[in-house]
């Protein structure tokens, strides 16, 4: 638990808060104190947890996979190479089966998302308290923050901006694609033309406009909705007396072992699917 | 759960991720997959073509070696042939040169004897005369009687 001992709700609450800067209501610029205060930030604030994480494993990613692919050679790959091998081909084999056209962006795309995505869940694996005290620790001893106010959320994509961001580019991918292999015509062809002919447009448009934007919303809600309930579960059971707490924190982790990896492969996927999909002509 | 400028940011680091992913980690490791492949279907056909090569070679040593075993019995045959033939015309050879060394052999026993008979026939007539002589205790007349006697010597 934090340091001092708060009631369930307060520790909840504030696990499940991020560390936010953005413009208070007075003007001045800084960290959010509170939820309520990061909340009346609006739109133009930061959440530099999320942030800071995320770009250290993004950059952890292409670092190691960097240093693989310099000194790749075909003879027999050993360590590093393997793994980078394995994931390479992995990916590759996933896309090669599902998108049957030409591109260079999708596989890069596809191995990006599955491996940031899965170090990001990683950090759920994480136990709850280890790194938000350690930033808890930094926050009150470095910059002489009262303990209460410092929020550090670990994970991510347990936070909606993130899995919103990606799911938002790659909507802006399918988008792009779309036009570029069928035309803006064809595009708003494919848009308002079916499934029930050139009379129904209206209905048409409304229809798979929805399953349109259905795709970006559902791949960030189901990636945030499976991180943010694991990581919900992890902060109740760290709730419960320390003495009962690893007969419930064991199994999960070693089921959220199978999610993690699954939501990133299931976001990398879609991901291949709906390209794939936007590369084809009706 | 507020949207804010956070959404910006992660799509913007995503997006340099991906751009930095498909500029410097994906050609060179597909590449190199791609030419380890290559490698190990080389590496297959080479050993195929080898053991291919190998087959024909071990086809073309029992040929070379049949063929070989099969000179070395003509030659042989040949040899053997050859040396007999020589034997018999040796043996020939022999036979002829010993028919060849009797006959001058003969020839020469059969001079020898009419020489020896010529010079009997001599020495008988100048016998006949001494005997003759001694018997008559006269001079004969050598001329007259020695028609006689030759006559005489030739029945001999």
């Amino acid at each position: 638990m934090g340091i001092e001992s708060p009631t369930a709700s307060a520790y909840i609450k504030h696990h499940l808060q991020n560390l936010t800067f953005g413009q208070h209501p007075d003007g001045t610029w800084g960290l959010a104190h509170d939820a309520k205060e990061a909340a009346d930030m609006g739109f133009w604030a930061i959440h530099v947890d999320t942030m800071a994480v995320s770009i250290a494993l993004g950059v952890l990613f292409l670092w190691l996979f960097r240093k693989a692919a310099k000194k790749i050679s075909t003879d027999t790959p050993s360590g590093l190479q393997n793994f980078v091998e394995l994931m390479v081909e992995f990916v590759d084999g996933s896309v090669k089966e599902t998108f049957h056209g030409k591109s260079k962006v999708i596989a890069p795309l596809a191995l990006t998302i599955f491996v940031w995505v899965f170090l990001m869940n990683f950090m759920d694996l994480i136990p709850v308290d280890f790194l938000p005290a350690a930033a808890q620790w930094i926050g009150v001893s470095v910059f002489g923050a009262d303990p209460h106010n410092v929020y550090f959320k670990f994970v991510p994509t347990t936070d909606i901006n993130a899995t919103l961001g990606m799911s938002l580019s790659v909507f802006a991918l399918i988008v792009f694609y779309s036009i570029k292999v069928k035309g803006v015509s064809g595009f708003v062809g494919e848009l308002t033309l079916q499934p029930f002919g050139k009379w129904m447009i209206p209905f048409n448009f409304l229809l798979e406009g929805v399953g349109l934007l259905a795709k970006p919303v559902s791949l960030a809600l189901r990636l945030f909705g499976n991180l943010y309930a694991g990581e919900l579960i992890f902060i109740l059971i760290a709730i419960l007396p320390w003495g009962l707490q690893w007969a419930l924190s064991v199994p999960w982790a070693i089921f959220h072992i199978l999610i993690i990896v699954l939501q990133a492969f299931i976001f990398m996927m879609l991901t291949i699917v709906y390209l794939s999909m936007a590369h084809e002509d009706h | 759960m507020n949207l804010n400028l956070t959404l910006l940011g992660q799509a913007i680091s995503f997006a340099i991720f991906v751009w930095f992913c498909m500029k410097y980690v994906w050609p060179p490791v597909i590449a190199a997959l791609e030419e380890r492949s290559k490698k190990i279907a080389d590496g297959l056909e080479a050993a195929n073509r080898a053991s291919r090569d190998l087959e024909l070679a071990q086809e073309q040593a029992t040929q070379i070696l049949r063929e070989s075993k099969e000179n070395a019995a003509e030659i042989i045959e040949q040899a053997n042939k050859r040396a007999n033939q020589m034997v018999d015309e040796a043996k020939e050879q022999v036979i002829a040169d010993g028919k060849r060394l009797r006959e001058a052999a003969q020839v020469e026993i059969e001079q020898d004897v009419l020489r020896a008979k010529e010079a009997l026939r001599s020495q008988v007539s100048v016998l006949a005369f001494a005997g003759a002589e001694k018997i008559l205790g006269a001079t004969i007349d050598e001329k007259a009687h020695s028609e006689i006697v030759e006559k005489l010597a030739k029945e001999l």
